[in-house]
């Protein structure tokens, strides 16, 4: 296999252009900017566009307008910026446009830090702009899944007319690990709602409006219907030692790096521990969760935040069994040691 | 007093069909509104110029918010502030179609001034059309960046005072600082005559699009008779008498004729190119055979230093090379805590194994190329690891008896070689060359991925090469245990 060493913010621009995307519209940020020179290095090659917004409210909008034009395009940015880009993510939420967007997630609240956090989760997963609406989230934890979900997500975006996010954060982004690639996807049907400038697609609109309550009601029940659909379809988690697992631990993104090293030093020490690992947030693997829980599984959630992801455990475990917890806030990691400590405790306990 | 019953363009819809208004045949806005007299110079213009279905109109937030009630061209509605931007991004999506980004004052210059001013200075090939009514028509009258001195508005309700809410912005004005846009006009629309302007002004703009001349905009002084609380007569007055003075008619800029048209044509690459230009193709199949021994097996590696001594660069090396023999490897820099103290360092994973945490705590190598990270992590070493460090640099032993410790004068023989930056390079093939956890011949294969400049390769190999005799000659001696 060929595979090149490639750090996570790179490999989200190359799996991004193999998935069609040819518009960037970017502001810069640490720990993102990396991905707006990446893009603003390849895209020109192509044939594509890159452009640096004055805002990171200018560069949604401008990917509001792109999009609108049926075409694959993203932006990228981290906490703060996503927290200005909410408007346009709901309005593209609204109107049904199939954007992308990365957020590589630094330390808040505020101006914070720029060490990794995942503090986002509930401005990503639970909507974050106004209005009734979910978007589709995907959180890799290594360069290969960058690439792979950058890519997926558009398919993703495309395939609901919905805002899809990469929830990553600044580690993975650094992170240097070999990424192997797909061919490039060079077919890209013409999009029936779109707006192409031409006579076919003259009669589209793009638009959120509906100023009827009966209307607007009807929309925002289909739009739950979308939703309802993409929880049925497209959960996606990682089963590591879920078979036999008497007590398991849940983690996405970077801390489910650490989770898997913590469990293969307590499996030798003969723990029966497992990990369910999300890799679509939103989906988000309720079912699997509520099984386990039903089946008196007790579970340690672990994050990079203050209990985002234990309040999604918990409503899915329903409260039927323990749910432990575990985080670190402000940039701080946890590490493999003091997870299996951890671990320990509550699996003594459970 | 202005018409609004309209001599239908083609650019308009017989039947204003999205309308919710039971009569499809009027719009929206009040009876002598300005709005709807634009509307019919813009339709008038896409019709004669043959442009209507290629054009796509940017409705803002603002009493033109149902603007794509009434076109019949491609329509997208932009959230308030943002129609310039939105406008930006359809244009570069689609550059063959024809944007007109229509906007109020409120949209325009107060919310949306950042995406007004750098669309101009961008100089988009767009057609902005700017409807100046000094007030806020939609949200019921309230005051507008462009409302003057002293009017009245439901925010200012004692008059606009320049102490409190500043004076009103001249637009065009404000964008005739800047140096790409093309064509910048004031016009109004309070008689036949300036209404015949106004007319001339919008083909104009829009016809400078279409020859890709670049940033157009045309400012339109226009009557909210409902917003000002006037009557539509008093309202045609009122912009002679009161907002000319303040807003003056004419073109601020005109450089239609001296441009050079930009054709912008559309490149569609083919599969092969996406893979050279993302240069997957350089990208080599052939796999290094692996001969790692069992003492140093899927070592976790941890390398400190200053920043400037290409610690990083060591890690990176050490990746590639890994990558290049089939095994799993991950490298990340210095991260939290670890990047305080002055020691920039890397943990590196080369393993036959899924690699869980890329972090390396416990390392069983440690390179320390400066003493503080000599000490910082000389304690974290597992038992039986392995210490290398820079004797050159570091003038303390460790004093670990449980680790085997390798002490190389690394920046000594990088001098020797000619370039003290190479000590990195010389450590590099030290740790390889002692441990044997890679090839020689991979980690000679790697230097052209890590190292950028080509001239350097050479010196570099040389460095790698004395290092790893150096490193496989310790190895044979046995290093000492302290
Ligand atoms: C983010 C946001 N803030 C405020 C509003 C409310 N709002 C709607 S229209 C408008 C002002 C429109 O005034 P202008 O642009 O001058 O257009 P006009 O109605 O006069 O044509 C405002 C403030 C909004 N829709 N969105
Ligand atoms: S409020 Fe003013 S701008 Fe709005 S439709 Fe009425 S007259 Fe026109």
């Amino acid at each position: 296999m060929t595979r090149e060493l490639l750090k996570g913010n790179y490999a989200v621009v190359k799996g991004a252009i193999l998935a069609g995307c040819r518009l960037y519209f970017g502001y810069p940020i640490t720990p993102a900017s990396e991905i707006a020179e990446a893009a603003s290095n390849y895209l020109p090659l192509i044939g594509g566009t890159f452009i640096q917004a004055e805002s990171e409210v200018a560069a949604i909008n401008m990917l509001y307008g792109a999009v609108s034009g049926g075409i694959r395009a993203m932006t990228a940015s981290s906490s703060p910026g996503i927290s200005l880009k909410q408007e346009g993510i709901s309005y593209a939420a609204g109107a049904e446009l199939p954007i992308v967007v990365v957020d590589v997630v630094r330390g808040g609240p505020g101006l914070g830090n720029i060490a990794p956090e995942q503090s986002d989760y509930n401005q990503i997963v639970k909507g974050g702009g106004h209005g009734n609406y979910k978007n589709i989230v995907l959180a890799p934890n290594s360069a290969q899944e960058m690439c792979d979900l950058t890519r997926d997500a558009f398919d993703l975006a495309f395939k609901y007319r919905n805002p899809t996010f990469i929830l990553t954060d600044g580690f993975i982004g650094q992170m240097m690990e070999p990424v192997s690639y797909a061919e490039p996807k060079m077919e890209f049907p013409r999009e029936d709602w779109a707006v192409y400038g031409d006579r076919e697609s003259k009669r589209n609109l793009i638009s959120s409006i509906y100023l009827d309550p009966d209307e607007l009601e009807a929309h925002n029940v289909k739009l739950q219907k979308k939703y309802e659909h993409a929880q049925e379809k497209e959960v996606r988690y990682e089963n590591y030692h879920l078979d036999d697992a008497k007590f398991v631990v849940i983690a996405y993104g970077i801390v489910s790096r650490m989770v898997r090293s913590a469990i293969d030093q307590l499996r030798k020490e003969g723990l029966k521990v497992g990990m369910l690992r999300p890799i679509t947030l939103f989906p988000f693997p309720k079912k699997e969760i509520k099984e386990m829980a039903n089946h008196g599984t007790a579970f340690l959630v672990t994050e990079m935040s203050n209990g985002q992801l234990l309040e999604d455990v918990r409503l899915a475990a329903e409260f039927k069994v323990p749910v432990y917890f575990y985080n670190r806030m402000g940039g701080n990691v946890p590490g493999s040691e003091e997870l299996i400590e951890q671990i320990k405790i509550r699996y003594q306990q459970s | 007093m202005i018409k609004t019953e309209w001599t239908k363009s083609k650019a308009f819809y017989d039947e204003y069909f999205r309308n919710p208004n039971p009569d499809k045949k009027s719009t929206h806005y009040c009876p002598g509104c300005g709005h709807g007299n634009v509307h019919k110079f813009m339709a008038e213009a896409l019709e004669d110029f043959g442009v209507i279905d290629q054009s796509i109109i940017i409705s803002p937030v603002g009493c033109s918010v149902f603007a794509y009630y009434y076109f019949d061209t491609g329509n997208i509605q932009a959230a308030h502030g943002r129609a310039a931007a939105v406008a930006t991004g359809i244009k570069r999506a689609h550059p063959h179609s024809i944007v007109i980004s229509y906007q109020g004052d409120g949209d325009l210059a107060a919310i949306g001034t950042a995406e007004l001013i750098h669309t101009a200075n961008r100089g988009e090939n767009i057609t902005v059309i700017f409807i100046n009514n000094a007030i806020y028509g939609m949200t019921g009258g309230q005051m507008a960046p462009t409302t003057l001195l002293g009017q009245k508005t439901t925010t200012s309700p004692r008059g606009r005072d320049a102490a409190n809410e500043g004076s009103p912005i001249r637009v065009c004005e404000l964008l005739n600082t800047l140096d790409a846009p093309v064509y910048l006009e004031r016009v109004s629309i309070h008689d036949v005559k300036s209404r015949a302007k106004a007319r001339m002004a919008v083909r104009k703009a829009i016809k400078n699009q279409i020859d890709g001349k670049g940033y157009s905009m045309v400012e339109v002084l226009s009557p909210c008779p409902s917003g000002w609380k006037m009557d539509p007569v008093d309202s045609l007055k009122w912009i002679e008498e009161e907002m000319m003075k303040v807003f003056p008619l004419g073109v601020l800029r005109d450089r239609s004729n001296e441009i050079q048209p930009r054709k912008i044509e559309k490149h569609y690459p083919t599969r092969e190119e996406i893979k050279e230009q993302l240069g997957l193709n350089e990208l080599k199949d052939k796999l290094y055979p692996q001969t790692q021994q069992q003492q140093y097996k899927n070592p976790a590696i941890k390398a400190a230093g200053f920043g400037g001594q290409g610690i990083l660069l060591l890690g990176i090396g050490l990746a590639q090379a890994g990558m290049m023999e089939g095994y799993n490897v991950s490298w990340i820099p210095s991260y939290g805590p670890e990047m305080r103290g002055g020691t920039a360092n890397c943990h590196v994973h080369i393993s036959d194994k899924i690699v869980g945490s890329p972090v390396v705590s416990y390392p069983s190598i440690l390179v320390a190329m400066n003493r503080p990270s000599l000490e910082k992590f000389e304690k974290d070493v597992i038992p039986g690891g392995v210490i290398i460090y820079d004797s050159s640099l570091i003038d303390v032993k460790p004093s670990r008896n449980d680790v085997e410790i390798m002490e190389i004068p690394a920046t000594k023989m990088a001098d020797e070689l000619g370039n003290t930056r190479i000590a990195n390079m010389v450590i590099l093939g030290a740790l390889v060359g002692y441990t044997a956890i890679l090839n020689k011949n991979t980690l000679i294969d790697t230097l052209p991925y890590i190292i950028t400049r080509q001239r350097l390769i050479e010196i570099n190999k040389k460095a790698v090469e004395n290092g790893f005799d150096f490193g496989a000659n310790k190895a044979l001696k046995g290093c000492p245990q302290n």
